[in-house]
């Protein structure tokens, strides 16, 4: 079985995001003054291949975003893990 | 004495340290491919700065893995002298060598010019060539050196005294980093991470008249000389 997971980071909640500040300057300059919070974060597909089962995959997953796709000390992570069709 | 600098594809600054320990320290220097596994007994690794691996992900994050890092965080752990430069600080935290994390700088750009800090712990073996509270200069030029930690971290730090070097106010810090940090050692003392680049200002062909990274060498050499720590 093949999945498709789609994971995207951020900067935890409380910690200051200045590419996220910068952002929102822009906007707000653009006359969109509605705007309040703006977050960058990064996002990522991946394509994993011959694992069986969900939970494992998903295991997986956990295990990569906590040792190189996410910095746990100022990021947090989520993701959707779907089967890949054909 | 026997240094090592590791080169990660990406760095830059290895030259520029090399030069430095072993044209004016006379160490005995390597340069250390990133693909080795094993280390020759050394008194002194550099992790130097530049832009590993292009800085994608985050900076340092996938030097972290390379091959020779297993050697260098089994060498820190016990007890070797560590100097990440720059990139090198960014790879130290990577690695849980030193607490906290970098984010890019509050003004989003890259700042390259010389700035002046306090030298806020000056009993490391880094660093005690300086004098306590001394205002020294040294060049900064990084994207990514806003230093956060949270707050039982940072009073962690305040407490053990870790915090080596700080941007000597707030209009001199460059990237924003919680409470002017500019450099950190571990606990026990022989891992240091610092933004501010000595290797730059060691010799006056390079830096006339401002060498105040020299001192950061000579306290390690003379640290070394007097027998301290060394693992082989």
């Amino acid at each position: 079985m093949d999945w498709e997971v789609k994971i995207e980071t951020k900067l935890k909640d409380g910690i200051l995001d200045p590419q996220g500040k910068a952002v929102k300057t822009g906007l707000k300059s653009l006359g969109y003054e509605n705007v309040d919070s703006v977050f960058v974060g990064k996002y990522m597909e991946i394509i994993i291949k011959d694992i069986s089962k969900k939970e494992d995959a998903s295991e997986m997953v956990e295990d990569m975003c906590k040792k190189l796709l996410a910095n746990p000390v100022i990021e947090e992570y989520k993701y959707e893990l779907n089967k890949m069709e054909g | 004495m026997k240094a090592g600098v590791v080169t990660f594809p990406g760095s830059n600054c290895d030259h520029d340290v090399y030069d430095v320990l072993s044209k004016i320290f006379s160490f005995d220097t390597d340069l250390i491919w990133h693909q080795k596994r094993h280390l020759n007994n050394y008194d002194l690794l550099v992790l130097p700065g530049g832009f590993s691996y292009g800085d994608y992900l985050r900076s340092g994050a996938i030097a972290r893995f390379a091959r020779i890092m297993d050697s260098v965080i089994d060498f820190a752990l016990a007890g070797g002298l560590v100097l990440g430069i720059c990139n090198g600080f960014q790879i130290l935290l990577e690695s849980n060598l030193l607490p906290g994390a970098m984010k890019v700088n509050d003004n989003l750009k890259f700042v390259c010019k010389n700035v002046s800090l306090e030298v806020n712990n000056n009993k490391t073996t880094f660093t005690n060539h300086y004098r306590e509270k001394e205002i020294i200069e040294m060049p900064v030029a990084h994207g990514e050196g806003n230093y956060y930690i949270d707050k039982k971290g940072l009073n962690s730090l305040i407490d053990n005294n870790q915090i080596v070097l700080r941007y000597a106010n707030q209009s001199e810090n460059p990237n924003g980093s919680v409470e002017n940090i500019a450099g950190i050692s571990n606990k026990k003392g022989n891992i240091l991470g610092l933004m501010p680049h000595p290797e730059r200002c060691s010799e006056d062909i390079i830096s006339p008249g401002r060498r105040d990274g020299y001192r950061l060498f000579s306290s390690i050499v003379a640290n070394l000389k007097a027998g301290g720590e060394q693992i082989g």
